[in-house]
């Protein structure tokens, strides 16, 4: 439903949407431009700063979120495209009980997150594909991984986390480890 | 293969305590700080890399509804008072020495890189923001670009009018007959040039702060994506003319930083000086990744030319090395910040009797030069290709030419012809240990097999010696202020910024290690000015070493006054006591022992009980500072490549790594922190090039033509670890940086192994698909 309501934000002449849709398992309305970013609605107009925003035009994946089960980037989706769409954001990941998801878990434990930028969009992203994909192969993982850029792990403690969220070892870091 | 000494904490892989909220999307990076009646801003930038302002028309932005103002260069330049970092001293019209461009926040009169910014608009929203800055009229008269550092030199034309030259450093190629006579006589000589790919650092996070100046209370408040608050405060402090006591720089997570967010950038200054002017609101700036892509600032556009003289048996009798690098227009520090140093570090981990440097540095219309993860990364990654191309001349395994010229333990301390001392350093041990782990016999026959059935396989090798953790000038110390409160649990609070570092977590384990108690009681502090005592911040591999001697000797500090006052009410002697999990109990006595609670809340409200004289509360204070203004870190890396001949594609078969960051804090850390710069270090040979055209136009300006490595390019990287203790407090050294510094030669080196006997090799990075297949298909 689009209504032509005054615009918002003291801008000029244009015409406000309403959408309607359902995040992280509540139904929401927001009332902003036509052409503002479905990122920029999770962000400002809805609070969900957990998903980031590095790019802007599609390429480093930190925006991924869950538009209808599919990981997308909310970057290149307007809000007004996604009436009476349900989405999941990263803070919509975690175990109901508010512990972390087996995926964010996996990454703790690898250390597959630095400065934790793009890793909303990582944990999405791989929630997504190890719910589809049982048994992926580290080509399979990596694979999956191709469409989030991160800068400070080397992907080294990410791909070791998929590993073990998807039920392997995760490969050994170092030789003759004697860390108890 | 570790040999580490681990401790209760230090030494121990214990997880990272920032995950949770991270993985969870309940981090708070500075986009997030969300206040209400929050400004927006978007910059007017240069589309011209050099050219006069003829015509600059805001009106018709101003009119926008939503607008709040439209500043330019004549708005905000007059307000500068002063602009510098402290790391790099005052310019010298304030009595430094060090060169800075001329003073400037915003373009003004003429733009002297594509991206200059020329305007900043700021609106009630970023879009109305951006709107805005399409309405302004920018009108510039071009003229050809200054490019090129050699071009740039001969001065034909200025980057800066109000300057006489673009050279910002040159150090002329001493004479040394010593040198020269070895050089006439050398059984071999050799020289090469080298040049590396313009690159930049990409936090996943752009830069971006949020700036609320209260003009009621004189109160400057910053929210900023940066390394250091107290670089940010004291900076903008001097830019204002508002009294650091009353700025606040607060950073909560940073995305990223690699260097390029350690000094105040123009936009940055631009946006302070912007809410200082508007006063009110808060100003919000987030930089867009094609505005980082296109004026944040860069590294790596170094080059050199290296002569080398050997003796018959491969020894290597000197060398000399001329350095350029290009400064772009308006680096945020001195300009040759690192020409200067870098010649320093050139004979690396190698006894190499005598060294001439000599280098060249010189403003261009490109964006400035910054740090950026090994900013003394060049001359390693030179010297290391140099070697090969040595030994592949002379026909010398390039691992024996390594290991007949590297510094021996016993050698130790060793003074290099560059008057640096290395000392604590196992150059050997972790040459020796990488070619282990590689099986280097079992490779040539592989790569011989392969080779005979048309496949390039190729062994790389990059050692490096990193004088991690400068300590000297504003470098020279780092804080800690440790407090234990009543109920026994522990504060710590640095002036380090982590941005990615784990810092929450290591120095925990540092306090916990050494208080003795629990490592869930111990709180990290930092990234406010109003908090955080004053230090210089995170980068140059200082933290573990610096900040981590500081944690280290308050801790103690803290642990001695417990058992004082343990021993007191005990009436016990002090070396009959011990302290484990935040209790202190006489020795083979179990049921006499004191919870840190009870100690605390007897040395904060019950003076009385405590031994004469002494001081109630538990606050110590600690500022430690190395023994030497470096503490070296070193390692070995070996990498191995698939070159596929048709394509020019390079597949890396296999990473290796074998460091030695002495005492290690937290190995897991430790690896992360290899395996981060390594994968940068590869973007930088195989991927990464911010080029520009002949009119200074940068072709990189999204994630489509600025390529980082991505998962399925990088292996698993195996490490191997030799801890050899450092001098400082704690054994620890830095290692931040290293796998950025040793990755491009090794990965370089790989693939002229591949193709070397296919009569070709390359010298200038990148190492592209299309520069291989150059050199494979020359007739192509």
């Amino acid at each position: 439903m689009i209504d032509s309501i005054d615009s918002i934000d003291g801008s000029s002449a244009i015409d406000a949407v309403r959408v309607g849709f359902s995040v992280n398992g509540r139904a929401r309305h927001v009332t902003c431009e036509p052409r503002k970013l479905l990122s920029d609605v999770l962000r400002d107009d809805l609070g969900l700063t957990g998903t980031h925003v590095g790019c802007e035009h599609g390429a480093c994946g930190a925006c991924t979120i869950l538009l209808d089960g599919a990981a997308v980037r909310s970057c290149l989706l307007f809000a007004a495209q996604i009436e009476g769409c349900t989405i999941t954001t990263v803070e919509g990941i975690a175990d109901p009980d508010g512990g972390l998801s087996t995926v964010q878990q996996a990454m703790q434990d690898n250390h597959g997150l630095q400065c934790g930028f793009c890793t909303p969009g990582i944990v999405v992203s791989l929630t997504a594909y190890l719910r589809d994909h049982a048994e992926p192969s580290d080509e399979q993982i990596r694979d999956a991984l191709s469409g989030n850029l991160c800068r400070c792990t080397g992907y080294h403690g990410i791909v070791n986390a998929a590993r073990q969220a998807a039920g392997r070892p995760a490969r050994p870091t170092h030789e003759g480890d004697d860390q108890s | 293969m570790s040999t580490t000494s681990a401790g209760r904490y230090v030494g121990q892989s214990v997880k990272r305590r920032e995950d949770p909220r991270l993985l969870t999307g309940h981090g708070r990076y500075v986009d997030d700080v969300q206040q209400v009646g929050t400004l927006h801003v978007a910059f007017v930038r240069s589309d011209v890399a050099r050219g006069t302002i003829v015509g600059l028309d805001v009106s018709d932005a101003a009119a926008l509804r939503g607008v709040e103002a439209v500043y330019t260069g004549g708005d905000l330049n007059p307000l500068i008072g002063q602009l510098w970092s402290t790391i790099m001293g005052p310019p010298v019209e304030l009595g430094g020495v060090t060169p800075y461009p001329p003073p400037s926040v915003l373009a003004e009169g003429d733009v002297r890189f594509v991206g200059d910014p020329v305007a900043v608009v700021i609106a009630s929203s970023r879009y109305i923001a951006e709107d805005a800055a399409q309405l302004v009229v920018v009108d510039i008269d071009a003229q050809p670009a200054v490019l090129g550092v050699h071009r740039a030199a001969m001065d034909e034309a200025l980057v800066h009018h109000e300057t006489t030259t673009n050279v910002t450093a040159r150090v002329p190629m001493p004479e040394i007959p010593a040198l020269e006579e070895a050089f006439a006589s050398a059984a071999h000589v050799f020289t090469r040039t080298f040049a590396g790919a313009r690159a930049t650092n990409v936090p996943m996070e752009p830069r971006g702060l949020v700036v609320q100046y209260d003009q009621h209370r004189s109160k400057l408040d910053i929210r900023a994506a940066t390394q250091s608050v107290h670089e940010l405060k004291a900076f903008a402090a001097r830019l204002t003319g508002v009294p650091e006591s009353h700025v606040r720089c607060v950073a909560e997570d940073v995305g990223g930083g690699f260097g390029q967010k350690m000094m105040v950038l123009r936009e940055e200054a631009a946006v302070i000086l912007a809410a200082f002017k508007l006063g009110g609101p808060p100003v919000k700036w987030i930089e867009d990744r094609r505005e980082n892509l296109m004026a944040a600032n860069q590294a790596r556009c170094e080059s050199a030319e290296i002569s080398m003289a050997l003796d018959e048996t491969g020894h290597i009798l000197g060398a000399k090395v001329e350095f350029f690098e290009e400064t772009g227009a308006y680096p945020p520090a001195a300009g040759g910040g690192s020409s200067t140093l870098a010649m320093g570090v050139f004979p690396g981990p190698y006894r190499i009797p005598m060294v001439a440097p000599a280098c060249t540095a010189a403003y261009t219309n490109t964006v400035g030069k910054a740090a950026y993860r090994g900013p003394w990364a060049m001359e390693t990654i030179f010297r290391e290709q140099m070697l090969d191309h040595v030994a592949r001349e002379i026909g010398m395994d390039a691992i024996e030419l390594r290991r007949i010229n590297m510094i021996q333990a016993e050698d130790l301390p060793y003074t290099t012809a560059t008057q640096m001392v290395l000392e604590n350093v196992s150059p050997a041990e972790t040459l020796e240990q990488v070619v282990a782990m590689v099986d280097v016999p079992a490779f040539r026959a592989e790569q011989a097999t392969a080779r005979a059935a048309g496949r390039l396989l190729g062994l790389g090798i990059g050692a490096y010696v990193e004088p991690s953790a400068v300590a000297f000038g504003a470098l020279g110390t780092d804080p800690a202020v440790l407090t234990m409160d009543v109920s026994g649990k522990v504060q710590i609070r640095l002036g380090t910024g982590s941005h990615g570092h784990s810092i929450e977590t290591t120095i925990a384990q540092v306090v916990a290690e050494h208080v003795g108690c629990d490592f869930d009681d111990v709180v990290v502090i930092q990234g406010d000015t109003d908090t955080s005592p004053v230090g210089p911040g995170t980068g140059g591999s200082r933290t573990a070493v610096i900040a981590g001697g500081a944690a280290q000797t308050a801790s103690v500090q803290m642990r001695e006054k417990l058992v004082q006052i343990a021993a007191h009410i005990l009436e016990a002697n002090p070396d009959d006591l011990d302290i484990e999990r935040s209790a202190v109990s006489v020795r083979g006595t179990p049921t006499a022992t004191i919870p840190f609670a009870q100690l605390a809340r007897i040395a904060h409200t019950a003076p009385e009980q405590l031994p004469a004289g002494m001081a109630p509360g538990l606050e110590f204070m600690a500022r430690y500072g190395p023994p030497t203004p470096f503490t070296w870190s070193n390692a070995t890396h070996a990498c191995i490549v698939e070159v596929d001949a048709d394509t020019g594609i390079v597949t890396i078969v296999r990473y290796l790594v074998s460091e030695d960051c002495g005492q290690m804090i937290n190995p897991m850390v430790v690896e992360g922190q290899i395996a981060g710069g390594v994968v940068q270090g590869i973007g930088g040979v195989l991927f990464e090039n911010m080029a520009y055209d002949d009119e200074g136009n940068p072709l990189a300006t999204t994630f489509l033509d600025y390529l980082l490595p991505t998962a399925p390019e990088i292996p698993d990287i195996e490490y191997g670890h030799v801890v050899t203790m450092s001098g400082t407090l704690g054994g620890y050294k830095g290692m931040g940086e290293g796998g950025a510094i040793a990755s491009p030669p090794a990965v370089a080196n790989a693939i002229n192994d591949a193709i070397a006997h296919l009569g070709v090799t390359l010298t200038d990075f990148p190492f592209g698909p299309s520069q291989i297949h150059a050199a494979l298909h020359p007739a192509t």
